[in-house]
């Protein structure tokens, strides 16, 4: 049994997604161990995007399950909690292909938006705070510190104060995973992280991810199309194609795996052992 | 700006053209509206041709357009660019100098010859030029003698001592003097002007902050209004106990709205709450066994100073006597003011701590990105519900406050015209800007006032010449105006609610419009 199967943070259980007649994804089953980085690569079309919308809660699947379990506590039914308690309460923060930063509002707010849940509570209601609790007063300070913290770790410390929107486009992308950090998440969703990023940045990033496996402990799930970094960093890939799970391994079985190949290279399967060994010499 | 190198036979043959242009749209578009007058006489309605108030108005377009091309937009040097200069902290070229300093000359010789000819209302207008050139010279002398004074804020302190001393101070010149102030026309105006401020920044909440497109804002206005005066009158409750519920009765009334509307955006929330502003007008109108229909409901009682009435007599003792004072019913209006002026200033208040909290950052995040709330935990369903009452609540407040004020309630008072001059002066204000609804709210209702009172126009148009009925063509080119030159608002550039090291304003074209 493969080292992610044996302590899954989440376990994904025969899921199938139609839009009307179209099966976007079919009966795919797979785990995200608990440590691990791992990626779901595929071609275009091939349903990752939709499995990423599932898990993070912004489709409901047709079938199947989606189970997140928390280090020693309880369980969580992914497919029957709204979006925002799956943030909020199974602990899993998502980034976006296209970034979705609230560009009009600083990066400091950015930070302290993302902490939304707990400040909130701490706010009693939002009347306790406007009538100046104290309580309300320390969890902003501890709010701004991890804001902060993150600001460190993604090197725009200086940029705190600047509109999200006027940073360049590796900061915001840099920014957005900073953001997803501060809900202090179990596992973090990356959909396409290093798109649009030249080779010193997909670099940062790529050394980000590390730091953050192994300071925080917890799971990165990527989407990414660049496969230099997802055989760079990943320790468990996923291969889906036309809604189906082709492949299930760590980088170097990937790597050999003919259905891969074919899928990524486009050959009928019975071409596929001239094409494997034309890529392979 | 024309393209260097044009030579000016080539600009004055654009110019023409272009004027051209304009002018045959200005005859087509005035050909029907001021070329043709319906005459009604013994015989029927008779088309009566205007072609000389055609031929002015094609003309004033024609040459305007043809100076303002000339002089302006294909000009080298726009003949504007002195004036613009004046407001800022640039240095001046001898140009600058040459069309202020003639532009001053002309004024004076203006004032000279207006009077000597008998037009005074003339050498008005050569008397505002020259104010304007004064204001704009004043104004770089101050700025340059100080340059580093935080000027927003001295400018909102000195506007909240103003709103604070304004009453107290213009009574005790007046009892003491008899200058023969009208002061109750001044305090009814600024009560109306408060009430639109507050009504502003209620909205300003909902729209600005939360950026959900709300048409139909005066519903809340008429929830409060109603429950105050249905309180009143049914069960003779005080005006501090009907307050609150009249407050808390339209934000019930908010969250209602906010259910069915979670799921709409932008054009389609806005036909919704316009939908529910009339409903409840219609609802008001023929609920004849509560509402009394469009009779209304009148003699709702006055408020109490802490239980001493402002009468001239009761049975009880009253403010006058209490204090020692003679009756003057100013009184009761100065009191009015100052509970107005303290429920807007607590909006207000409310409003900028609200900002501050998770809930308020949940709104203006929410205005920028829902989905991207979503993902971050934030239930975008209370946030919305939460952004609705909030906003209806003050919304409330205000409703009760007017019911008060005016004694007197029916359905006509909260039309949709309400709810559009409401959202105007937030839009023209600046979403989301506290200041700039302020403002759009004294410039607009009071704007508004002071046509009834503007003598000066008569001189020009006419004896019969009454400009309050030209006030929505002024509020539609006010509308157009700030649309061309400042398409955020007034105050467009938004203020971060906390920050690590100085705060620095965001500007407008980052920030999300109401459109959620």
């Amino acid at each position: 049994m493969s080292s992610w199967g044996e302590d899954p943070v989440l376990k994904v259980e025969h899921l199938t997604m139609h839009f009307g007649g179209l099966v976007a994804i079919d009966d795919v089953s797979f785990d995200v161990g608990r440590h691990d980085i791992t990626a779901l690569i595929g071609p275009n079309g091939a349903g990752k995007t939709t499995v990423f919308n599932c898990i993070t809660g912004f489709y409901k699947p047709t079938e199947g399950t989606m189970e997140l379990r928390q280090p020693d506590g309880p369980t969580f039914r992914l497919e029957r909690l709204d979006d925002h308690q799956i943030n909020a309460t199974a602990r899993v923060a998502r980034t976006f292909q296209n970034i979705r930063l609230f560009s009009g509002m600083t990066v400091l707010e950015n930070l302290m938006v993302a902490q939304h849940t707990g400040l909130s509570r701490a706010s009693g209601l939002t009347i306790g705070a406007i009538l100046g609790l104290g309580s309300f007063a320390r969890a902003e300070t501890a709010a701004v510190e991890l804001a902060r913290h993150w600001l460190e770790r993604v090197g725009l410390v200086a940029r705190a104060d600047t509109p999200a929107g006027d940073l360049p486009y590796g900061d915001q992308r840099r920014l957005e995973i900073a953001r997803a950090m501060c809900t202090r998440p179990l596992l973090l969703c990356l959909d396409e992280p290093a798109a649009g990023l030249n080779a010193r940045e997909s670099e940062g990033l790529n050394e980000l991810l590390y730091s953050i496996r192994a300071q925080e402990k917890i799971a990165i799930f990527l989407i990414e199309h660049d496969m230099s970094v997802v055989m760079a960093i990943s320790d468990h890939i996923i291969v889906l194609d036309y809604g189906k799970k082709i492949a299930d391994g760590t980088p170097q079985e990937i790597r050999d795996d003919p259905s891969v190949i074919a899928a990524y290279l486009g050959v009928p399967d019975e071409e596929l052992p001239e094409a494997v060994s034309e890529v392979r010499p | 700006m024309a393209e260097p190198g044009t030579s000016f036979g080539q600009r004055l043959t654009l110019a023409l053209w272009d004027s051209f242009l304009a002018g045959l749209i200005a005859f087509a578009l005035f050909s029907l509206v001021l070329g043709l007058r319906t005459e009604d006489n013994v015989t029927g309605l008779t088309l009566q041709p205007r072609p000389l108030l055609l031929a002015v108005a094609v003309g004033i377009v024609f040459f305007g357009r043809l100076l303002l091309d000339l002089f302006v937009w294909q000009a080298e040097h726009p003949l504007t660019d002195p004036f613009a200069r004046l407001f800022t902290r640039d240095g001046f070229d001898r140009r600058d100098v040459t069309v202020l300093g003639g532009t001053a000359v002309l004024a004076v010789l203006g004032i000279i010859l207006a009077t000597a000819l008998g037009a005074p209302a003339y050498a008005l207008i050569a008397v505002a030029v020259l104010a304007f050139i004064a204001l704009g010279l004043l104004r770089r002398a101050i700025v340059h003698l100080f340059p580093d004074l935080p000027y927003a804020r001295i400018f909102v302190t000195a506007g909240i001592l103003f709103a604070l001393f304004f009453p107290l101070t213009t009574y005790a010149l007046e009892s003491a003097f008899h200058l023969g102030m009208p002061l109750r026309y001044w305090f009814d105006l600024s009560i109306l002007v408060l009430t639109y401020v507050m009504l502003g920044w209620g909205l300003n909440i909902v729209v600005g902050l939360a950026g959900l497109l709300d048409l139909g804002y005066v519903a809340f206005y008429a929830v409060g209004a109603y429950t105050f005066a249905l309180l009143a009158t049914h069960f003779g409750l005080g005006f501090w106990i009907c307050l609150p519920i009249a407050g808390l009765a339209a934000a019930a009334w908010g969250i209602i709205l906010g259910f069915p509307v979670l799921r709409l955006r932008g054009d389609y929330l806005a036909i919704v709450t316009l939908a529910f502003g009339e409903i409840i007008r219609i609802v008001l109108l023929n609920w004849t066994e509560v509402t009394n229909g469009p009779n209304g409901i009148s003699s709702i009682p006055k408020p109490t100073f802490f239980g001493l009435p402002f009468s001239p007599f009761a049975n009880s003792t009253t403010f006058a006597q209490f204090f020692g004072l003679k009756y003057d019913p100013l009184h009761g209006i100065i009191f009015l003011y100052y509970v107005i002026l303290a429920l807007a200033l607590l909006t207000n208040l409310v409003t900028l701590r609200m900002r501050r909290l998770p809930i308020g950052r949940a709104w203006e995040a929410m205005r920028e990105d829902e989905i991207a709330c979503r993902s971050l935990g934030i239930n975008t369903t209370i946030t919305k519900l939460t952004a609705f009452a909030t906003g209806a609540l003050f919304g409330g407040l205000a409703g009760g406050f007017f019911a008060t004020r005016q004694g007197f309630i029916s359905p006509e008072s909260f039309t949709f015209i309400e709810s559009a001059i409401i959202l105007a002066i937030v839009v023209l204000g600046g979403m989301g800007s506290q200041l700039g609804v302020a403002i759009a709210a004294v410039v607009l209702v009071g704007g508004f006032e002071a046509l009834r009172h503007t003598d000066g126009l008569q001189s020009f148009f006419g004896a019969g010449f009454d400009p309050a009925l030209y006030r929505m063509l002024l509020f539609g080119i006010a509308m157009v105006g700030i649309m061309v030159w400042r398409p955020r608002g007034l105050i467009s550039s938004r203020a971060p609610t906390i920050t690590l090291g100085d705060a620095q304003a965001i500007p407008a074209k980052l920030v999300e419009e109401g459109r959620a």
